[in-house]
């Protein structure tokens, strides 16, 4: 178990399948990629892609059926000492989940208690990971939703969630999940639920905690204008696998793979889309659905929806090669792209 | 009331004054939608876009009396709709139609496709038998599924086919003016374009009139010919697209613009992000409802609420400060 100094997680060959009598959902299929210390990876996919599994794997939260087949999730903890998450027991994972490890989610109103005030539960967490008494926790309760800029934190502690807009629930949420300052942050989909202004407000402010505290962050998405504003580096999932993996400059400006070139594609832009005289040119589009995760083709999972398909893709599944400096892709033919 | 200065015979809705107000606890009153103005004309797309609470949902169904005005006019093809009696309307609602936003829990799971746009064919007294067969399996073919589908289930299909047979059903009683709902936005990105194409070929095929109700703006952008900018229940800018995204006049679309996250990691982040939320409708600010959050916002903004004052073709703003910010900027 090796891990580069400066790399804080090492997720290799993850295989998370969701076992039941009938069918085998192979949700995250051999999925394999680093994260840098205090660098943002995003993992963008549409639903179904399996990067919401892949996190809830990293962080211990997966439900029954769903297990870890095979694979490793190394972490590098703060005293240094690398562990193997992927074989980490609910003991073991209590130390690490919010003192090492934490998560924000999409939905700000269902992760938090509607019968106790933020104050409360934020001090909850507090108090456990730091065997602190309730005043000294409530003290640093207050730095942690002054630090997510809430204004007038001092009387909003005493909120219900109710009470709150779900741009501030976002920012409970955050307080709460960097209240005991992890080395990680997974983000899943934390700005989905919002809109755009507050979206940005939210975005500012992880950058900016980020800069302060040092923390690397898993930022699951499936906006790639989001991605574009926060990522440092790139993995694009489809059915369960990485695709294509890039920093984050170098994919905006060129796309080794077909779907994230479709992807990019499809997202109406004017000064593609519109013609001077503001007829409308028919949008890209990637033909088909996302397929089942259960009835994936035989070849490559993109290829019946993939415009550079040649007979060679449907025979075998591509794996993800060398595709120029520090970027990857699993097609065939991306050298020609 | 301010009424569009331009009844143009090519109107083919023409709202005015449009007011919607609820009834919430404590005798408090919400104030959804607050004077809005504006009109479509035929064959064209409006983009009607905002943040949540803006009022864009009621706004769109209320011009099809799914819910009821409190006052206003809407003058759809020469007849003020919301004077009608219910039993009139009903010949009005074959000629306007919706198409909803979640394709999941618009469309009944135990009804069969052919069963869910059979019923609004009911509705228009379509006849039954072979010619309505024929009928099902056109719209289907229309929306680019198969006439076979028409014995399937809701749930046997994706996401973005849900949504066809969704647009189906609301084109089946051939209307002339149909709002779209938020049509794409449950959908993923790489099924949005599908059915954004698919949006806008039939409005060219057939001629219809759209109200595209939306928070993307650059799906708005791409597909509307006009673009209503609400916040709060207020209308605070509206004109040709073109102009309104080219050189927004009005602080909140000029953030709205500025904010929306650009798929291109070069941009520079020149932006001031927006402070804080959207006030509760149940008490708005007076004066301009945007001043609270308004970074040019002076004490004279607090005193009277904006009128929608003209500054291009078509192009209105209600910001008691936009000429001077033009000049400023």
């Amino acid at each position: 178990m090796t891990l580069d100094a400066d790399t804080i997680l090492s997720v290799r060959n993850l295989r998370t399948w969701f076992r039941t009598k009938y069918v085998t959902a192979k949700a995250v299929d051999g999925v394999t990629f680093d994260l840098k210390r205090g660098q943002t990876l995003a993992v963008v996919g549409e639903s179904g892609s399996g990067k919401s599994v892949t996190s809830l794997s990293i962080i211990g939260l997966l439900s029954r059926p769903g297990a870890i087949e095979s694979g490793e999730i190394l972490f590098r903890d703060r005293s240094e000492k690398v562990q193997d998450l992927a074989k980490l027991g609910p003991r073991g994972f209590r130390a690490i989940r919010g003192r090492e490890i934490a998560m924000i989610f999409q939905e700000p109103m269902t992760s938090l208690n509607p019968l106790y005030t933020v104050g409360d539960q934020i001090g909850e967490m507090i108090a456990l990971h730091n065997k602190l008494d309730r005043h000294e926790a409530r003290k640093r309760t207050l730095e942690m939703l002054q630090a997510v800029e809430i204004p007038d934190a001092k009387n909003r502690l005493d909120d219900y969630p109710h009470q709150m807009s779900g741009g501030m629930r976002q920012r409970v949420m955050i307080a709460m999940a960097l209240a005991c300052n992890p080395s990680l942050l997974i983000a899943d989909e934390p700005t989905t639920a919002l809109d755009v202004t507050i979206q940005a407000q939210i975005l500012d402010l992880l950058r900016r905690l980020q800069e302060q505290m040092g923390m690397s962050i898993l930022f699951i998405t499936h906006n790639l204008g989001v991605v574009a504003e926060i990522a440092h580096e790139v993995v694009v999932m489809y059915a369960g696998q990485v695709v294509e993996h890039a920093p984050v400059i170098d994919l905006f400006a060129r796309q080794k793979h077909p779907y994230t070139k479709g992807l990019l594609a499809c997202t109406p832009n004017a000064a593609r889309d519109l013609e001077p005289g503001g007829t409308r040119k028919a949008l890209y589009s990637i033909p088909g659905s996302v397929p089942p995760i259960t009835n994936l083709p035989p070849g490559c999972a993109f290829a019946p929806r993939c415009e550079y398909a040649i007979d060679a893709c449907h025979a075998m599944p591509p794996s993800l090669t060398d595709a120029g400096a520090d970027r990857l892709s699993r097609c065939l033919r991306s050298s020609e792209l | 009331m301010n009424v569009p200065e331009t009844n143009r015979s090519d109107a083919l809705l023409t709202v005015s004054g449009l007011v919607k107000r609820f009834p919430a606890r404590n005798g408090r009153t919400v104030h959804a939608v607050e004077d809005v103005s504006f009109e479509i004309r035929r064959g064209t797309t409006v983009g009607l876009v905002g943040e949540s609470g803006s009022g864009k949902t009621t706004a769109g169904r209320t011009l099809l009396r799914l819910i009821e005005p409190t006052e206003g006019q809407a003058i759809f093809d020469g007849v003020d709709i919301f004077a009608l009696p219910e039993k009139q309307m009903r010949a009005y609602r074959q000629r306007m139609q919706i198409i909803f936003q979640d394709p999941f829990s618009s469309l009944n799971p135990r009804m069969r496709v052919e069963a869910i746009i059979g019923e609004a064919l009911d509705a228009c007294n379509f006849p039954k038998g072979e010619r309505r067969k024929a009928r099902i399996g056109e719209l289907l073919t229309l929306v680019g599924l198969q006439p076979e589908h028409g014995r399937r289930f809701p749930h046997e299909f994706s996401g973005g086919q849900r949504q066809r047979i969704g647009i189906a059903r609301a084109l089946a009683v051939e209307p002339e003016f149909v709002v779209a709902d938020e049509p794409v936005s449950a959908l993923d990105v790489s099924v949005q374009a599908q059915v954004l194409n698919l949006l806008s070929d039939l409005q060219q095929r057939l001629g219809l009139t759209l109200l595209f109700i939306a928070h993307d703006l650059s799906v708005v952008e791409y597909l509307c010919d006009e673009v209503v900018v609400m916040y709060l229940g207020r209308i605070m800018e509206r004109g040709p697209a073109r102009a309104v995204y080219g050189s927004p006049r009005h602080p909140y679309t000029k953030a709205l613009l500025a904010t929306a996250p650009v798929p291109d990691p070069t941009r520079k982040r020149t932006r001031v992000p927006l402070q804080g939320d959207i006030p509760s409708p149940i008490d708005p600010p007076s004066g301009c409802v945007f001043r609270t959050r308004c970074p040019h916002a002076i004490d004279a903004c607090a005193q009277t609420v904006p009128q929608a004052e003209h500054i291009g073709e078509n192009h209105h703003v209600a910001c008691i400060r936009q000429s001077e910010l033009a000049v400023a900027s």
